[in-house]
């Protein structure tokens, strides 16, 4: 399109024509997928119905879509870009700065509370269970993994693993031995850094996709060892009946001397999961307060420098190899913590939970959330686990769609359509900004912009 | 830094192949302590390859790089470090290196030998100061006792950090930029990141500082800002300068010494004026005239 007078003039037609293309390449990918629907009558035959309906309505939405993005969001854009940037940021944005993270802990602290006090013991598990806990194990899995992709800048595919080690080695320890959760926490949390250690070995020459392709299998690897090593894991069958974390060894049950029985109240399984939450909650602030404080020390420097330029680290004198394996092993430890919990949690654990799925999960939390970014990690552990919980909330869906609608088998494709908005929004992720935490002037944040990665097998010249 | 006439760094039969190709052969000289020693040649003459040599980034094929630092005597002892097979010997009137026997990080951390690049490298979305401080990555995780005491908050990991700070602050003073500390260093200017690799480079408190072309890209007015840093570096700090510099300004108004390479041997070495008139050297540079070749040609049979 050519600059000036024409560009700007919004083009009806050519959206238009855009749209009508978008719509057939739609229906080619979607008539298979959508138009078609294959099912096995009683008699085990294949029987093939078609949804035609359906079908036009994806193919409507996409191309009416397509014409909004080509017709209003592009020239949008595009003006937004051409407007100058404002010297000085607008006064809110230093209030929000200031009170966005007190607010933001001080809400969850109080949240299983209010929930349970305006919910009750009936309603109020969804909220705190599947809401609460479930984006606070992410959250936490985030906040490690972005030690490991957002500052030390090693793309870790297979982070799942050691979500997996900790889980494993908590069910296992506990089952085995008989030894309590706030014994095995931090044995799950060493034995996960030791596997994060003997996978960073063999990958220390690796940087970029191929360290992506290695970490990948070191996950594969790991799960497939806990499907096949029957005699340990039980296989597919998995682990079940693991001991429940107890409270000060109060267990949350309705014996005589369960928790509710001792501080006299009336038993409600509420309880355990309110403790549940508060548990992963402080696990998650340890993780966040340790990675904030580390990037304060040499060694966080060292891991974003790290990131920036390994030849030049190396020509200042830090050993990058020792560098990785901390990177590597702090990462692996928060996963180890957070697979514990997981297994406490749910008390039965198996391979299905740690697939290749759940590591591209918690590596899109860390990309759309910002590269090194913790509240961005937040607000993106949010979105993404919360709203794939939402979907399962839609029931009202089925009184629209028919009943044999299904919202969360959409998940997977609203999932693709939020993570193409937010990348052509914010490339660089929801928080796209770098905060330094030592200054000479004072504090500011600074674009990420700069920010790149260099393969370490580019010229030394 | 008091010039004694004594080596810091004796390249001794500096050879390194790839493959087939001999990019260094047989190249010896010594950089004088407290001089700035300047390595210059044309394109491909394999400067660069001797400078990733002495700072461990390839181990050389053969020959010895040795690095002393304290008393000059200590260089009778290299010979005796060579058999035992040791990659250093300390002692307390000074240290004695085999560089070619350490790893990259190494070189950098115990023998002190600082280096720029030629294409530079800093870390672009790193605040200037942070630049800085990782060049004192060491000296702080000592101060934050490997990161346990730092992570509790002992208090002298902070006393540490507002050491480094200070000295962070006294060299971005130096090259002059202090206004832009807390900026990336990715958006300053071309010059000005020439400057602050330096300033990151004498922040890790080198013995032997390697410039890679320092000046390349640098228009006239910078080249002699330049000039005089590395004057000031040469006389007010203990260090030695060994740079790689095509910018014929630059090298016979500051350097000591020049050793010239070309295809990977050493055609000259010698104080800057001797080496300008070196048949050699501009036989190297500019080339020679037709009836000097001819002769050669008669001379090999062709």
């Amino acid at each position: 399109m050519g600059p000036g007078a024409q560009s700007e003039r919004v083009d009806a037609a050519g959206a238009l024509r855009d749209a009508a293309l978008t719509g057939l390449i739609a229906f080619a990918l979607f008539l298979p997928l959508i138009g078609f629907l294959t099912a096995v009558n009683i008699g085990n035959d294949l029987i093939l119905t078609t949804r035609w309906p359906l079908l036009a309505v994806f193919v409507a939405i996409t191309a009416a879509g397509r014409f909004v993005y080509v017709f209003a969001l592009l020239p949008w854009l595009a003006r937004r870009a051409q407007r100058p940037v404002p010297a000085e940021p607008p006064a809110w944005r230093g209030y929000v700065a200031n009170w966005f993270v007190p607010c933001a802990i001080a809400f969850v602290v109080v949240y299983p509370l209010f929930i349970f006090f305006t919910l009750g013991s009936g309603g109020g598990q969804k909220w705190i269970d599947n809401f609460g806990i479930q984006i606070l194990i992410y959250v936490m899995l985030g906040w490690g993994l972005n030690i490991v992709v957002g500052l030390a800048g090693l793309l870790d595919l297979g982070y799942v693993a050691f979500y997996a080690v900790g889980a494993y080695s908590y069910a296992l320890l506990a089952k085995t031995f008989g030894l309590g959760f706030w014994v095995l926490l931090p044995l799950a949390g060493i034995l996960s850094s030791f596997w994060g250690i003997l996978l960073g070995f063999p990958v220390l020459r690796l940087r970029g996709d191929y360290l992506a392709i290695v970490t990948l299998a070191f996950g594969e690897i790991i799960r497939l060892v806990l499907i096949n090593w029957v005699a340990l894991t039980n296989g597919y069958a998995g682990i079940i009946g693991i001991p429940r974390p107890t409270f000060f060894g109060m267990p949350f049950d309705a014996s005589d001397h369960g928790f509710a029985a001792v501080f006299g109240l009336q038993f409600s399984p509420l309880y355990r999961i309110i403790f549940l939450y508060y548990v992963i909650l402080a696990l998650a602030l340890l993780t966040c307060f340790v990675t904030v404080r580390l990037r304060r020390l040499p060694i966080g420097r060292a891991w974003e420098a790290l990131r920036e330029d390994e030849i030049a680290c190396r020509s200042l004198g830090i050993n990058t190899t020792n560098t990785k394996l901390t990177a590597f092993a702090m990462g692996a430890m928060f996963a180890g913590f957070a697979g514990s919990f997981f297994a406490a949690r749910e008390a039965f654990i198996s391979p299905e939970s740690f697939t290749f799925i759940e590591s591209a999960t918690i590596l899109a939390i860390v990309v759309l959330g910002g590269m090194g970014s913790q509240i961005g990690v937040v607000i993106a552990a949010i979105v993404m686990i919360g709203g794939s919980e939402l979907l399962r909330q839609l029931d009202f869906l089925k009184d629209i769609f028919g009943p044999t609608f299904d919202p969360t088998q959409y998940r997977m494709l609203l999932f693709g359509l939020a993570m193409v908005l937010i990348m052509v929004w914010r490339p660089r992720g929801l928080i796209a900004t770098r905060a330094p935490l030592v200054f000479l002037k004072g504090r500011k944040t600074i674009s990420a912009d700069p920010v790149k990665e260099r393969h370490a097998t580019e010229g030394l010249g | 830094m008091a010039r004694d006439g004594s080596a810091v760094l004796r390249v001794e039969h500096l050879t390194m192949r790839f493959g087939g190709l001999v990019a260094v052969d047989n190249v010896s000289f010594d950089v004088e302590r407290g001089a700035i020693t300047a390595l210059i040649g044309p394109n491909g003459a394999g400067k660069t390859t001797v400078f990733n040599c002495i700072t461990g980034f390839y181990k050389p094929t053969e020959g010895r790089l040795a690095l002393q630092r304290g008393e000059p005597a200590l260089w009778n002892a290299l010979e005796d470090v060579t058999q035992t097979g040791a990659r250093s010997v300390t002692r307390r009137d000074g240290a004695l290196f085999l560089l070619e026997r350490m790893p990259d990080y190494l070189v950098a951390q115990q023998a002190r030998v600082a280096r720029t690049f030629q294409n530079i490298r800093l870390f672009p979305g790193m605040t200037v100061l942070e630049n800085l401080l990782v060049a004192q990555h060491n000296r702080l995780m000592r101060a934050s006792g490997y990161t346990l005491l730092g992570i509790f908050g002992f208090p002298s990991y902070g006393a540490a950090e507002r050491g480094a700070i200070d000295k962070a602050r006294a060299w971005l003073d130096r090259v002059g930029l202090n206004e832009r500390a807390d900026d990336p260093a990715g958006n300053l200017p071309y010059g000005a990141q020439r400057r602050l690799e330096i300033a990151r480079a004498m922040c890790t408190d080198p013995v032997l500082l390697c410039l890679d072309e320092p000046a390349a890209g640098l228009n006239p007015r910078e080249s002699a800002e330049l000039n005089e840093l590395l004057l000031v570096v040469r006389d007010e700090y203990p260090v030695s300068i060994l740079l790689i510099e095509h910018d014929m300004t630059v090298v016979m108004n500051i350097s000591d010494h020049v050793v010239v390479l070309d295809y990977g041997v050493k055609i000259a070495d010698g104080a800057p004026e001797a080496v300008r008139n070196d048949a050699k050297v501009i036989a190297a540079y500019l080339g020679v005239a037709d009836e000097e070749v001819a002769r050669v040609e008669a001379e090999v049979g062709l």
